[in-house]
């Protein structure tokens, strides 16, 4: 991954929902964005709630489908349209390439949190042992007692839950990653260590699109500030 | 890791596989409106799809169908058969459809009654298959048995019991490894957590869910339950009154729901 | 006909379209070697259970010329076989006997003679169950359909449930069988240890279950294999004993209780075979129970 490689191009975009079920209700979200991110480039959305900055980032990862443009991701040598990828070729992306991370965990009955946490780098045929050691790393790192590491975080504190996540989030080395909010909630010293994460992954030549609320998170990261207005 | 998962995430080689099933215009009507019609779809080796929807909204017809046990109207369904080579089910003898249901696919009934032969021991249903492909060492046969009771945590202590004598969760869990003792490559599973008590079900799920990953196993899931489909699937296709009316990423399709129906199925859920 | 039949009925009881009806059945089983053919079956003058599958088949090729013995678990002279005996003989007029050696046709309930069986004879087996797979698979459809596409895994299953509870193969009698490595048969429910006689015997053998309407075959010089496991393989049974009346020990032999302190002794089955070694002056060891008795 060399610096000031492109890897996310999205231009056009379009979204609006339609409420079928409550009077067809329609109302458009995103109106012809467009964004350009780099490798190792760090770009933060701001704008009001409800202004699209969600809808935008859940867009890029596929989650939400748009009406019109194109959203081209990075994949190795190759460009990928995901507005008009098959749902296996997302799938594989997501598996390698595109990281999404959010403050809510998506609990997996039983399984433990060191389990859950190593899931993502086990996929892509990892070692167990280097899986298991690069979890430990992480959730040490993010301060969940080693204690609640055998398991299943079901149970678990908000905060706690969150803080797995996020270590479920990084333990993959991807390319581009997209984080919904992970710091919201969390005390200065965890939002240090994700900030540290960040910028870890910065460094490795990630490009990322995130939304932060907090604005000390925010400066420590951001290389740009882009208005979802403007998009 | 399993050949299927490692095509799958290989992002040079991805495009070259070949659909392990593959579904062409497909149309089984009991009564008009009874049934499922106009089906189109292909599954990849190691994919999980969930086929979601109302009960009559023509999903198991689909599934009976799919997996060899009901003969459609028109339409094809193709398999890329390991002993077979490429196949038209419906073409192709009878023969060789059981041959598949026994050895490359397995089913998973809602019912563990219609998947198990009650009247005899776990081991022996776990054994069957086995013998039916023509496995003749009743030692080997018995540890086989053994290992995939272990595989579905069941106690191996249980394996001279009647499946009679198992709770709901266990014979489902037996079923499975009834299925799995001869590594298909496809499932298909009806409704396997209905009818289970939601404890019961998280254990099932989980454990599907690793076996899948785990063997990478290729998937065809019915059900009405969309939190199974969101924890297994991972491409869904939404029926309703016999028709396709939506498909996509698992995701997407639950959180970003485009049809109307879809979007009344998805909101009646009871968020947690 | 013979004077000593009975006034009033055709020969052999059945009138001539029912025999002629079930002779094609049986050709169409020596045809197709194991294979259950379904006929018409008619009344007989006695219920089913009481080998009405047998007799409809004795009664479709039994002629003049034949000379019938009957027997019930090896033996003449039990009911069952004596009233079968005794039918033939007063609708038929036929010569009966209860030499093996002499029989043209006979007619058996759950054994095969001791004395091996020669190529100008028949054996007709009374049969309850015809369907070997029913215990598995309740459908006759279903059946039907693993017998055409020989899928017969589920067969072994029987055996599996044996030995994971008895540590081996424990069914003893009705053992399954494969004919002309085609089709699996139910042998009837005759000891184990007569199936290896069913294999390349010159004799002709012949199947009628009456209350389900099957007839099937086993043609002379016609391959018949027991099923078994690898590790688990087919065995007949043995005895320690001897027959207290003629010393064999290589019959099979029926256990019987000779007072009320549960004493017994060991006596071959087959009683033809059993007097005409004792014709020959073989004799076998009295428990000491009877000697002390007399």
């Amino acid at each position: 991954m060399t610096a000031n490689q492109l890897m996310i191009d999205v231009s056009g975009v379009e979204k609006a929902f339609t409420l079928h079920n409550q009077g067809g209700a329609s109302f458009g979200v995103l109106d012809n964005a467009s964004l350009q991110v780099q490798a190792g480039e760090c770009v933060v959305l701001h704008g009001q709630s409800g202004a699209g900055k969600s809808t935008f980032l859940k867009a890029l990862y596929a989650n939400y489908s748009v009406d019109s443009g194109a959203i081209r991701l990075r994949d190795g040598e190759q460009m990928v349209d995901i507005t008009s990828a098959l749902p296996r070729r997302i799938i594989a992306l997501r598996r390698q390439t595109l990281g999404y991370v959010s403050q809510f965990l998506r609990v997996i009955p039983r399984v433990s949190t060191l389990e859950v946490v190593m899931q993502p780098l086990l996929d892509l045929g990892v070692d167990a042992a280097r899986c298991e050691a690069k979890a430990k790393d992480l959730l040490q790192r993010l301060n969940v007692p080693e204690r609640l590491w055998s398991l299943a975080p079901g149970t678990f504190s908000g905060g706690e839950q969150q803080r797995v996540n996020i270590a479920r989030g990084f333990i993959v080395d991807y390319p581009v990653l997209l984080l919904d909010e992970p710091t919201a909630s969390l005390d200065a010293t965890n939002r240090k260590v994700v900030v540290e994460l960040i910028r870890e992954a910065k460094a490795r030549g990630a490009a990322i699109v995130g939304i932060f609320h907090d604005e000390d998170v925010r400066e420590a990261v951001a290389d740009r500030l882009v208005d979802i207005k403007a998009i | 890791m399993n050949n299927a998962v490692e095509l799958l995430t290989s992002t040079s080689e991805w495009q070259d596989i070949a659909p392990l099933l593959s579904v062409r215009e497909l149309n089984k009507f009991y009564a008009p409106g009874k049934g499922c019609g106009d089906i189109n779809f292909d599954l990849y080796p190691g994919e999980v799809l969930g086929i979601v929807g109302e009960s009559g909204s023509g999903k198991s017809t689909l599934l009976s169908c799919l997996s060899a046990r009901l003969t459609p109207d028109s339409g094809q369904v193709l398999y890329n058969s390991e002993q077979f080579g490429e196949m038209d089910l419906y073409a192709g003898e009878e023969s060789q459809r059981r041959v598949l249901m026994r050895s490359e696919w397995g089913i998973v009934h809602q019912h563990a009654r219609d998947g198990l032969r009650m009247n005899v021991s776990a081991g022996a249903n776990i054994g069957e298959r086995l013998m039916a492909v023509g496995e003749r060492h009743y030692g080997d046969i018995r540890a086989k048995a053994e290992e995939w009771l272990t595989a579905v945590e069941i106690d191996t202590g249980r394996i001279d019991d009647r499946p009679s004598q198992f709770s709901g969760g266990m014979q489902q869990r037996l079923q499975i490894a009834r299925n799995l003792v001869t590594h298909p490559k496809l499932i298909f599973m009806d409704e396997p957590t209905g009818g289970l008590d939601v404890s019961v079900q998280a254990k099932l799920l989980d454990l599907l869910r690793n076996l899948v990953s785990r063997l990478g196993l290729s998937v065809i899931i019915v059900t009405h339950d969309l939190a199974v489909a969101r924890l297994l699937a991972h491409r869904l296709i939404v029926m309703r009154r016999g028709a396709v009316v939506e498909t996509g990423l698992t995701d997407q399709v639950l959180d970003d729901p485009q049809h109307p129906y879809t979007q009344l199925l998805v909101s009646s859920i009871l968020q947690n | 006909m013979s004077a000593a039949t009975a006034i009033g009925y055709n020969f052999a009881y059945l009138d001539e379209q029912s025999k002629r009806m079930i002779r094609r059945a049986i050709l169409k089983g020596v045809a197709i070697p194991g294979y259950q053919v379904p006929f018409g079956g008619r009344e007989m003058p006695l219920p089913h259970g009481w080998g009405t599958g047998g007799m409809q088949v004795t009664a479709s090729v039994i002629g003049e010329a034949d000379k019938l013995k009957v027997i019930d678990q090896g033996a003449d002279d039990t009911t069952n076989a004596v009233s079968i005996r005794r039918f033939f003989a007063h609708t038929a007029g036929v010569e009966t006997t209860e030499l093996t050696a002499e029989a043209t046709l006979i007619q058996t309930r759950h054994r095969i003679p001791e004395r091996p069986l020669q190529a100008d004879q028949i054996l007709i087996y009374q049969v309850p169950i015809p369907e070997p797979l029913r215990f598995i698979e309740p459908r006759e459809s279903e059946t039907r359909k693993m017998h055409a596409l020989s899928e017969y895994g589920a067969m072994q299953v029987k055996l599996y449930e044996d030995v994971a509870r008895f540590g081996h193969i424990a069914t003893s009698y009705d053992y399954p069988v494969m004919v002309n490595n085609r089709y699996m048969m139910d042998p009837s429910p005759i000891p184990k240890f007569d199936n290896p006689k069913m294999s390349m015997m010159p004799a002709l053998q012949l199947f009628g279950a009456g209350f389900e309407k099957r007839i099937y075959a086993v043609p002379p010089f016609t391959q018949v294999e027991s099923l078994d496991f690898d590790d688990h393989p087919f065995e007949v049974q043995s005895w320690e004993d001897a027959c207290s009346i003629c010393g064999s020990d290589h019959s099979f032999l029926d256990e019987v209780i000779i007072d009320d302190n549960g004493s017994k002794m060991f006596v071959c089955s087959d009683t033809d075979y059993c007097r005409e070694r004792v014709t020959e002056g073989f004799v076998g060891e009295a428990p000491a129970q009877l000697e002390t008795e007399q």
